[in-house]
């Protein structure tokens, strides 16, 4: 659970230095829970999509998620920094707004296996989801909304300096 | 893992760090040079007073140490916010938070 010390590190990243403080200190945590001190929520048996996440085309991706035809959407809002120095932290925020909003896929449509993440949003989770993903390289970042059965989508691209999936 | 909640009004904005290598099975050990096998978070649960609101999949491509962030609506005083995790081998986490 111990940060990988990396030999190489670009110059002023003292925040992130902080971050693994934060981290090292967040590992006692990790030790507490894992003693059992807190039960576990029980996590639900639902599928991982294998499929989804294996896929190398954008095409099977998007394929296996059962989008085979999506709408572009001015009512997704796409926060995503337009250069990513780097690639192994690229913050994305999502806002859905559009009505029954069921589902947020992020997809990187360039890394070895464009999907990303997926979000299921049951009742009383607002259609708002920040994260933080890794790019191997310079490409659009795809934010699908499932929503009463259809699909929609926005992108932004997102240059990235230094690729964050192998190193 | 770490969690913040927030009440804004009636929304509880959460915060939520948890803490895992997140292995894309691309990188080497830089010494020894053999491949670090795939290690990463697949699913991640937040419930609200014991009742799903996020059931989120994920692959390799979530960053180191994910963070996420959430807003659940119809929040107060008192409610119970709970995460867990559990990877690609089986290993699990979670925290819970009461709203004040």
């Amino acid at each position: 659970m111990r940060p990988t010390v990396r030999t190489q590190r670009p110059p002023g990243k003292s925040s992130r230095r902080k971050f693994l403080r934060t981290v090292a200190l967040g590992s006692a945590y990790v030790a507490t829970f894992a003693a059992g001190w807190l039960h576990p929520v029980h996590l639900l048996a639902a599928e991982w999509n294998k499929a989804a996440f294996d896929a190398k085309a954008l095409a099977d991706t998007l394929k296996s998620i059962g989008a085979s035809s999506v709408a572009d959407s001015d009512q997704i809002q796409l926060k995503a920094p337009e250069i990513a120095e780097n690639g192994a932290i690229v913050p994305v925020e999502i806002t859905s707004r559009i009505p029954g909003t069921q589902t947020i896929y992020v997809i990187a449509d360039k890394n070895p296996q464009p999907l990303v993440a997926i979000f299921d949003i049951a009742a009383g989770l607002e259609p708002f989801i920040s994260t933080r993903i890794k790019m191997g390289e310079s490409s659009k970042v795809r934010v699908l909304v499932k929503a009463g059965g259809k699909f929609y989508v926005a992108t932004q691209e997102v240059k990235v300096t230094i690729g964050g999936c192998g190193g | 893992m770490k969690i913040r909640a927030q009440l804004q009004g009636d929304v509880a904005d959460v915060k939520v760090l948890m803490f895992h290598p997140m292995e894309t099975g691309l990188r080497k050990d830089p010494i020894s040079g053999e491949v670090i096998p795939l290690h990463f978070i697949q699913r991640v649960v937040a419930t609200h007073n014991g009742k799903t609101v996020m059931d989120a999949q994920w692959s390799q491509a979530v960053s180191k140490n994910p963070f996420v962030n959430f807003r659940i609506r119809g929040a107060k005083p008192g409610d119970k916010i709970a995460v867990s995790w559990e990877d690609n081998k089986g290993e699990r986490a979670s925290i819970e938070t009461t709203l004040n």
